[in-house]
């Protein structure tokens, strides 16, 4: 594929500025990411699969390179205290079986994934365990409990390539997913396809349109200044298209997930990422 | 505000006498700018942090007066200069009366 | 003249248009005054001053800033396109090492920032930068 003019533009943008960075390479905190990588064979219309990270100006990418400058390691830290924290009836925290967030290491890049027949992410996992093992209440999908605990354990992943299962048991999933990636909704008659493989790297009013890539979700978002779900960006995605979107945490959003996920093998994962 | 607010502060654990070290803070606060409305159509009351300070043993380094302007969750680097071991103190003080304070030692050499 | 409906029209739109001319100075004026009250009147220098901000911010709820005056004893910011146009006062104390800071701000709008310092000797130093405040697609 050509470097695209964004890409060219972005190389010189940031050639004038005083930063060790350059827009292609991210590493945060001296470890390098994947951000670009050729297409799974799967997605049959890209040749190169690229971070949303990539997509962003300078200066929101600069604020990914540093733990410290990252805004969303207010929520990790967060997500840290919650670990510890007793909840519910059988007087447990997380960290009573889980003994070390560590050991969730290379969790992330396996999500969603299929368990006693049905399409799990790690929304669902986390809530399993509240409701079955501690006797809590469920956390909602995308409140400010459940995206801390999922950036927590997804930060665990981070730099390991995005690898989910789309064959076998999952493979009736993640062929609804792909249906519903390429399926257009909603009044404006769009399809996640037309913006995100279609028009990537193209400006849509004053913004780039990524890949719509999740290898960084949860992500804080310039935008809204908290942590962003992947269910709850999809939602903003179909709203934009003027369509009734489907339920966090429902079958759709689940599938379109683990297919979006299959769509970004082999990107590092970057959560908790930075966009705008 | 007073739950959930969680400072953070990066300061290197060693010095050399007399050298300047950057210091990076961010505490996390919604910063509520009194700009707004909540969907009934009512402003929704000005809540931020309205001051932040940093000192080191006693001594001042630097003291900011804060504006609605500020980002949700303030960030601030700066430069300082260690002229012995001690501590750092870093407070922030929220519109509603709450302070919160948080320190770091430095080893000088 | 005579009162007809055409010379009202043109009179109400010719004032409306002199109030529009006349509002905007003295929108503008809400950063010069709070700059006039903070230096009392005194003379800008331009030159030992610093300010570093994004010429494009990707999006206005996150601009970050960046101010630098070696011999600053305070810095103070503003926006002259936000609502309240100041944002920001660092006060430099005796353990300050350069005389910088860097945070993060909010834009309403694509505007001017402006920095003012106050040097030792009581002068004071200006120095500004334009910002442009995108409005994003479905990101922004």
């Amino acid at each position: 594929m050509n470097l695209k003019p964004w890409i060219a533009v972005l190389v010189a943008g940031v050639a004038g500025a005083a930063s060790a960075q350059d827009s292609n390479t991210l590493s945060i905190d001296g470890e390098p990411m994947v951000t670009e990588v050729a297409a799974p064979a799967h997605v049959e219309n890209l040749d190169t699969i690229y971070s949303g990270w990539r997509f962003r100006s300078a200066e929101t990418q600069a604020l990914e390179t540093d733990d410290f400058d990252n805004p969303a390691f207010v929520f990790v830290d967060q997500g840290i205290d919650l670990f510890d924290k007793v909840d519910g009836t059988e007087n447990k925290a997380c960290s009573s079986c889980h003994e070390n967030v560590e050991d969730f290491a290379g969790l992330r890049t396996q999500l969603p994934r299929v368990q006693d027949g049905e399409l799990v992410t790690m929304e669902n996992l986390i809530n399993d365990c509240r409701t079955e093992r501690m006797g809590a209440e469920p956390w909602k999908w995308s409140k400010g409990p459940m995206t801390a605990m999922t950036a927590l354990i997804g930060l665990q992943s981070r730099g390991m390539p995005m690898n989910v299962t789309i064959d076998g048991e999952a493979a009736p999933f993640w062929e609804q997913g792909k249906e519903l990636y390429y399926t257009r909704v909603g009044q404006l008659d769009m399809s996640c396809s037309n913006c995100h493989e279609d028009n990537y790297g193209v400006m849509i009013r004053a913004d780039h349109l990524s890949q719509g890539q999740i290898n960084g979700f949860p992500t804080y978002r310039l935008k809204n200044a908290k942590l962003n779900s992947i269910h709850g960006r999809f939602k903003g995605c179909m709203k934009n298209i003027r369509a009734t979107p489907f339920a966090e945490g429902g079958d759709e959003f689940k599938a379109l997930e683990l297919y979006l996920a299959s769509r970004g093998e082999g990107l590092s994962v970057e959560t908790p990422s930075v966009r705008n | 505000m007073a739950s959930g607010v969680k400072p953070r502060v990066k300061v290197p654990k060693t010095a050399a006498t007399g050298d300047t070290i950057t210091i990076k803070t961010l505490i996390s606060h919604k910063m509520e700018s009194g700009q707004r409305k909540d969907d009934d159509g009512n402003v929704i009351p000005r809540s931020i942090i309205n001051r932040f300070t940093a000192d080191f043993n006693g001594q001042n380094v630097i003291d900011v007066t804060l504006e609605p302007a500020i980002s949700t969750n303030p960030y601030f680097q700066f430069e300082a200069v260690v002229p012995e071991s001690g501590e750092f103190t870093f407070t922030w003080y929220d519109d509603d009366g709450d302070v919160y304070e948080t320190s770091k030692k430095i080893e000088a050499s | 003249m005579k009162l007809t409906r055409r010379n009202l029209l043109i009179l109400s739109s010719a004032s409306a248009a002199a109030t529009a001319m006349g509002s905007l100075p003295a929108f503008a004026s809400l950063t010069d005054d709070a700059i006039a009250e903070l230096t009392g009147g005194a003379e800008l220098g331009e030159g030992a001053i610093t300010l570093t901000a994004p010429e494009i911010a990707e999006n206005g709820n996150t601009v970050p800033i960046e101010v630098s005056a070696p011999g600053a004893v305070a810095i103070t910011l503003f926006a002259d396109g936000n609502p309240v146009p100041n944002v920001a006062t660092f006060n430099f104390g005796p353990l300050s090492a350069s005389r910088s800071a860097s945070t993060r701000i909010r834009l309403a709008t694509t505007q001017n920032v402006v920095a003012i310092a106050k040097m030792e000797d009581g002068s004071f130093q200006k120095a500004s930068a334009n910002v442009k405040v995108t409005i994003g697609g479905c990101g922004g």
